[in-house]
């Protein structure tokens, strides 16, 4: 998996080892703390996980292999705007493929992929339990129900400024 | 709620909620301030009310008038013809698909009639924000008997009597399930509320967790007074938010009201809960892969035995249950174990909900007693298939679950019955396919997802059903020969048997349903290398005729990828190695010169 190399500056990694203690540093709550680290940072690069390790004093391999279990942690920064077409059952058999195909297209990019000026990652996510609005699409947290190839431009164009 | 005279119920499910249903409610709540009613009306946010195909919902009590696909401005002639002159908003009412007539009552709605609510009793009625509420309509009550009534032997004994099943997939007895982990010994035990549901087009526990969080507090806390444990977990899916902090507001409500922590109403019995979430990982469902990932590890999953009731979370006893499971249990104590084992067929009892999705008119979330026929919750309540297209298949129990047909349609759906038809009960996922739809691609988007969510842990799964994924694309390339289908069966006998977990012994189930059910489509696909549903885009092409064709290049117009080549007024012709067939010429050709081979 690429990753990005940052460096975290001091404010950053007291904030890290905050989010540590508030769940008591324990190995436990890994998964809680990394939720949180997410959150804060929008990823999770390798200088994060090997301060997560260090502070719950596990493997930093460890916490390694935990983020690139679940498809929910990325190392690799979101777009501002990220794109994610619901590719379950239900929006599948009402043509979300369509949908994604058309994104792909306009935004020249592949799924897991950001636009080159950081606007937009696709990705793909299995049932937000709308599916009476099948397809859905979410751009960040706003949910857009009943989405055709044809109102994609529509979608993209709120986010022209 | 006694003190108002009528209530105005806005569905705040995640769907209805991506609709605006929250400016539906402050746009009624300050129609009201404005006319002076605030005292007579109240404007309550609920759960949902599964009528999710004509959502946002509007419901008015006492009268039950149900108003669909209200917008934010509708909310004045609602309050001011409704409200105040008593005339309904005739536009805004239910109408009947059938006799075209309205329906004002959501009792005679066909989508309600046949449905009877267990589960999800509570949902759509109260505000899932108020304990007051749900104490209104009986929450916390069956808690009460039991801690002042009952031993945990005479408890459990109830849920046993019952015959309520798990919900969440396995149908393994409940109260049998609560005797093995109550027989333990340990210093300290658990329970958790599995609400993972993965299975994608699955939304039942979600919305019970949006629209009735306390049914699920309390069946936890009886859980744990029959077990012996006072710690509950709730491992929920970080994607529901919603749900989550729904949860969070209860878990809090509950505490200041003695209904959790120590010495709960008074009767010396001990319980707390925890939420933990998941993070994007389906195989976490699974129940040990579930206790691993809340150890803050990799959801991997591990052989049983030993099971989850004699060395779980923390090597400790630990009960699982799903969370409509545990949305029957205080019902079941407050109505008597003879009067829910009354409902449903010989071996299952009770209700079961289902998330109706695809191509059906009503899609939503519906709950029946055990026992309805497949045809009455397609035609009744799910109005039928889309567009007046042609039914083709129903898929029952997500990755794990298999394709049923027309002429399963009458069978009466039960555990037992739906795994002699080739597929399963599941978590209560029912997807409605009609002709449009390629089996084949069915059951490789079901592949798709496996092979995703494969934990990786052993090879079966995890290579195995990357290779039958690979003969399933060659198939639906036009790449495919009898012998991949031969190579596909024999693959899926190999997964199936030596799989370690529920996901990798299931995962063949959609290849090896669809192609009992619909073989000949596989011939056709391997054989003439032809798709009648026009699905597999590699194996059809888009022809111009030169006959009909004007040249009024109306089509190389539209064609996004300029695959269209021909002079103004002469017959025009697609570049087959440039199109990527999107259909969008066929739409302008107002000749009819385009069609699909
Ligand atoms: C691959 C896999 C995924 C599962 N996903 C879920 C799930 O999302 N929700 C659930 O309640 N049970 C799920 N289960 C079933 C659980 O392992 C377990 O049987 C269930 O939570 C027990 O609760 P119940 O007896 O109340 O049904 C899954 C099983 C497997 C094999
Ligand atoms: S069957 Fe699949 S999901 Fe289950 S343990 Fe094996 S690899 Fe993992
Ligand atoms: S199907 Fe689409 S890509 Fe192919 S010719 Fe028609 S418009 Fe062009």
């Amino acid at each position: 998996m690429s990753s990005v190399k940052i460096k975290l500056n001091q404010k950053e990694v007291d904030k890290l080892r905050e989010v540590c203690a508030s769940f008591n540093n324990e190995p436990d709550e890994l998964i809680n703390v990394l939720h949180k680290a997410q959150e804060i940072f929008g990823y999770l690069p390798a200088e994060v996980q090997e301060v997560i390790a260090e502070e719950l004093n596990v493997a930093v391999a460890k916490v390694y292999g935990v983020v690139t279990f679940y498809s929910f942690f990325t190392m690799i920064p979101k777009g501002k705007h990220p794109i994610s077409v619901c590719t379950g059952t239900a929006c599948y058999v009402r043509g979300a493929e369509k949908v994604l195909d058309e994104f792909k297209r306009r935004l020249n990019v592949e799924v897991g992929e950001t636009t080159p000026d950081g606007k937009h990652s696709l990705s793909c996510l299995r049932c937000v339990g709308a599916c009476g609005l099948a397809p859905v699409v979410l751009v960040g947290e706003k949910v857009y129900g009943r989405v055709s190839p044809d109102g994609v431009a529509e979608i993209l164009a709120e986010y022209e400024v | 709620m006694a003190k108002y005279k009528t209530h105005l119920l806005v569905c705040g499910g995640t769907g209805c909620k991506a609709s605006a249903s929250d400016v539906i409610k402050d746009k009624l709540t300050r129609e009201l301030d404005e006319k002076g009613l605030a005292d007579e009306c109240q404007v309550v946010m609920t759960g949902c009310f599964g009528f999710c195909e004509k959502g946002p919902i509007v419901k008015v009590l006492p009268d039950n008038t149900f108003y669909t696909q209200v917008t934010p401005d509708d909310a004045k002639e609602i309050i001011e013809e409704h409200i105040i002159k008593g005339r309904k908003v005739d536009r805004l009412l239910y109408k009947d698909p059938t006799s075209k007539e309205e329906i004002s009552d959501s009792k005679h709605m066909g989508f309600y009639k046949k449905q009877m609510r267990i589960a999800l009793r509570n949902c759509g009625f109260i505000d899932p924000e108020n304990i007051e509420e749900a104490i209104a309509r009986d929450a916390y009550a069956a808690l009460g008997k039991v801690l002042g009534e009952m031993t945990p032997v005479e408890a459990t004994q109830i849920v046993l009597d019952s015959g309520l099943r798990g919900r969440g997939g396995g149908g393994f007895p409940t109260g049998l399930k609560w005797k093995l982990t109550a027989q333990e010994k340990a210093d300290q035990k658990y329970v958790v509320c599995n609400a993972d549901e993965g299975d994608p087009g699955a939304f039942m526990d979600r919305s019970i967790l949006e629209g009735d969080p306390h049914t699920v507090i309390e069946a936890m806390a009886i859980n744990g007074y029959c077990t012996g444990a006072t710690k509950g977990l709730v491992y929920i899916r970080a994607e529901y938010p919603l749900a989550i902090t729904r949860l969070k507001i209860a878990l809090e409500q509950a505490r200041e009201y003695g209904l959790l922590g120590k010495d709960i109403l008074g009767k010396g019995f001990d319980f707390e809960i925890e939420i933990r979430y998941g993070a994007g990982a389906f195989v976490c469902g699974e129940e040990t892969a579930l206790i691993h990932s809340m150890e803050g590890e990799r959801g991997e999953p591990t052989f049983k035995p030993p099971f989850p009731s004699v060395e779980g979370y923390r090597k400790k006893p630990t009960n699982v249950n799903n969370v409509e499971t545990y949305a029957n249990i205080p019902v079941i104590f407050l109505k008597g174990a003879e009067w829910f084992s009354a409902i449903g067929t010989e071996k299952s009892k009770g209700t079961k909900v289902f998330a109706l999705a695809g191509k059906i008119n009503n899609v939503g979330l519906i709950e029946v007693p055990m026992g309805t026929t497949l045809r009455e919750v397609i035609y009744e309540i799910g109005g039928g298939i889309k567009d007046s297209k042609k039914f083709k298949a129903v898929q029952t129990g997500g990755p794990s679950g298999g394709c049923l047909t027309e002429k399963h349609l009458d069978t009466p759906i039960d555990y037992d019955s739906l795994i002699a038809c080739g597929s399963m009960m599941g978590s209560g996922g029912m997807i409605v396919m009609d002709e449009d739809d390629c089996m084949v691609s069915m059951a490789k988007f079901y592949l798709e997802f496996t092979v995703e969510e494969s934990c990786g842990k052993c090879a079966p799964c995890r290579i195995g059903n990357k290779r039958l994924h690979e003969q399933l694309e060659l198939i639906t390339q036009g790449k495919g020969s009898k012998e991949n289908l031969e190579k596909i069966r024999d693959l899926c006998g190999v997964i199936k048997d030596t799989s370690l977990c529920g996901l990798g012994q299931t995962s063949p189930n959609p290849v090896l349903s669809t192609m009992d059910n619909f073989w000949d489509e596989y011939i056709a696909h391997v054989e003439e290398h032809k798709c009648a549903s026009g699905a597999c885009k590699d194996l059809m092409k888009y022809i111009i005729d030169a006959e009909p064709c004007v040249g009024c290049t109306a089509c190389a117009r539209v064609c996004p990828v300029g695959a269209i080549a021909g002079e103004r007024k002469g017959p025009h012709t697609i570049d087959q190695s440039i199109c990527i067939k999107c259909g969008a010429c066929v739409d302008k050709c107002k000749f009819n010169a385009i069609s699909i081979k």
